[in-house]
């Protein structure tokens, strides 16, 4: 089912989920490690290269998932849940949404201060739009690590509630971002 | 900026009045940097195979030049070390952190000359310190006079070309660039305008 | 390639091809122009690409061809780059970009040669000679075989079309080029 239900995410958001999941932690990864290297370390070069051009695919997916959400239903908070568990929720999927654009965005920033577009593992450019504001450089590479560790913390915290969930509370929050089946299927 | 024109004005009313001629021969100078006719480029070796060319974006300075003494003259020029210009976004913002330049710490470069001498072609060698990541040192600038007179709007100006070359780990600048790159050389373009 | 070395006689000569490293830039096109005879006005551009081909011992071979986006002028004062950029001058818009095909390379010395191509600005296309000077070659820290030049040229900005008076001195403009190629391993033509 490529549409997500009221009850349970369809498989394209599923894909999206876990894709950008995924890309978030290994560009942060990235990241945290090409900080570190040396010029004349071998993988000075391809270290950067490489969170360059994931990181803008990883923006085009974002703005895809974006897209999908919507065309796509919703699935409504589980009824086993507190008020304040549906609360948080949807604060935390609003702020995770919104780290998720103002991250790659940032990073866009900082290749993009002097005008040089950045290049997509050869394959395509993406061009410097904004580029010669006072400071961009630095201003975007602060903004980037900012938002880039607190995106990390965040995720941690959304994805240990999200374990709660499955061990302790046995419902379905972890099971309909998955494709196995629910637990309390009643309507599906 | 218009009260430090005139507080210069008045002092250098009273100091040609007590100190009569031999003031007046002294000629001041403004760099024209507002009209960027004067720059501060570098190049240095990278890896042996090419030049990594760039430049500082912003800087302001004076300097005098007594036509009769030149040995007279004295330069002073200040560089905002965050306006480091190589064309490249990232390398520029690796160039400004704690690796190099470590601009947040050091946001000003600093030149004042301290002897001038000038042969009779042009060619010159100004000596002076260099303030620079945090670092004084002694530095030596083989120059030469481009030329002087007045320009279409107005203003008397002159110009000097200069180059040196520094040692980076000499302004505790560590960072290995290899061994071709322990060197940069300058390129200096300096234009002034004659202050009244 | 190819049909160059089969009308050569013996073994076809090794041509490598190398692409100019724009991504890191390690490649700079400066020119310097007298400000009225008391200063320089110098300047560069920052965004071209190119590639060139080097056939160790066989200089006839080598060939060079660099585009650049006469837009990315740059002389550190937006104002002056303005007028640089306008039918004055350069006329970016009618004339987006500027482009040199070096054909012919002479060895004039040890690691020093003479380049000889045609330089496209402003739609008028003549012959330039640069001055070479082969910087160095080797593998970089990160894999890949590195080949670079420095180079120097004066034009006459009339030569190009471009009439505007800068006065008696400013007539002709110095070049200052580098250029670091990364040896490819697919062969263009």
């Amino acid at each position: 089912m490529l549409r997500s239900t009221r009850q349970r995410f369809g498989s394209v958001a599923i894909l999206f989920h876990w894709g950008i999941a995924l890309g978030v932690v290994a560009l942060y990864a990235l990241g945290l490690y090409m900080d570190e290297l040396e010029y004349q370390d071998p993988w000075f070069n391809s270290a950067m290269e490489l969170h360059k051009g994931l990181g803008m695919l990883l923006f085009a997916a974002i703005l895809a998932r974006w897209l999908w959400r919507l065309v796509d239903v919703q699935p409504v908070p589980l009824e086993t849940c507190s008020a304040f568990e549906q609360w948080s929720a949807r604060v935390m999927k609003a702020v995770l949404y919104l780290l998720l654009v103002l991250v790659p965005l940032s990073g866009y920033l900082i290749s993009s201060a002097e005008g040089q577009p950045i290049d997509v593992f050869g394959w395509f450019q993406v061009p410097a739009l904004i580029s010669g504001l006072p400071e961009q450089g630095d201003v975007a590479g602060e903004v980037h690590e900012f938002l880039s560790n607190l995106l990390i913390a965040l995720a941690a915290v959304h994805a240990l509630a999200a374990i709660k969930h499955h061990v302790f509370d046995h419902d379905d929050t972890l099971r309909r971002m998955t494709f196995r089946p629910l637990r309390f299927s009643s309507r599906e | 900026m218009k009260q430090r024109l005139f507080v210069s004005l008045l002092l250098g009313c009273t100091l040609s009045l007590s100190a009569g001629a031999a003031w007046a021969e002294v000629e001041r100078y403004v760099i024209d940097t507002k009209n960027a006719h004067a720059f501060i480029q570098f190049k240095i070796s990278h890896l042996g195979f090419s030049w990594l060319l760039g430049r500082f974006d912003r800087f302001e300075g004076q300097f005098s030049y007594d036509p009769q003494h030149p040995a007279a003259s004295k330069v002073e020029v200040s560089i905002e070390t965050a306006s480091i210009d190589s064309n490249h976004a990232e390398r520029d913002k690796h160039l400004r952190s704690a690796d190099f330049l470590d601009v947040g710490k050091y946001p000003k470069a600093r030149f004042v000359s301290r002897s001038y001498a000038e042969q009779a072609d042009g060619k010159g060698v100004l000596e002076g310190d260099l303030t620079l990541h945090g670092v004084t040192r002694p530095v030596t600038i083989e120059t030469r006079a481009l030329g002087h007179g007045p320009d279409p709007w107005g203003g008397y100006r002159r110009g000097f070309e200069g180059t040196t070359r520094l040692v980076l780990k000499d302004f505790g600048i560590d960072y290995d660039l290899g061994p071709a790159a322990r060197e940069v050389e300058l390129f200096l373009s300096v234009e002034g305008i004659r202050q009244k | 390639m190819t049909t160059v070395a089969a009308s050569a006689s013996g073994p076809a000569p090794e041509v490598e091809q190398y692409e100019i490293d724009v991504g890191n830039m390690h490649a700079g096109i400066q020119f310097k122009i007298s400000h009225l005879g008391f200063g320089w006005m110098l300047g560069r551009f920052n965004r071209f690409s190119g590639r060139f081909a080097y056939a160790p011992g066989h200089p006839e071979l080598d060939r060079v061809e660099v585009t650049i986006d006469t837009g990315s002028i740059d002389t550190n004062h937006a104002e002056r780059d303005k007028h640089l950029r306008s039918a004055d001058f350069l006329a970016v818009e009618e004339y987006p970009q500027a482009r040199f095909v070096g054909m012919r390379y002479t060895r004039t010395a040890e690691g020093q040669g003479v380049l000889e191509g045609e330089l496209t600005l402003r739609g008028v296309t003549r012959p330039v000679r640069i001055d070479v000077r082969e910087l160095g070659h080797g593998t970089d820290p990160w894999g890949a075989f590195r080949r670079g030049f420095e180079g120097t040229t004066k034009l006459v900005l009339k030569d190009f079309g471009i009439e505007y008076d800068l006065g008696p001195m400013a007539r002709e403009v110095e070049l200052f080029l580098t250029i670091e190629g990364v040896r490819q391993t697919e062969v263009w033509r």
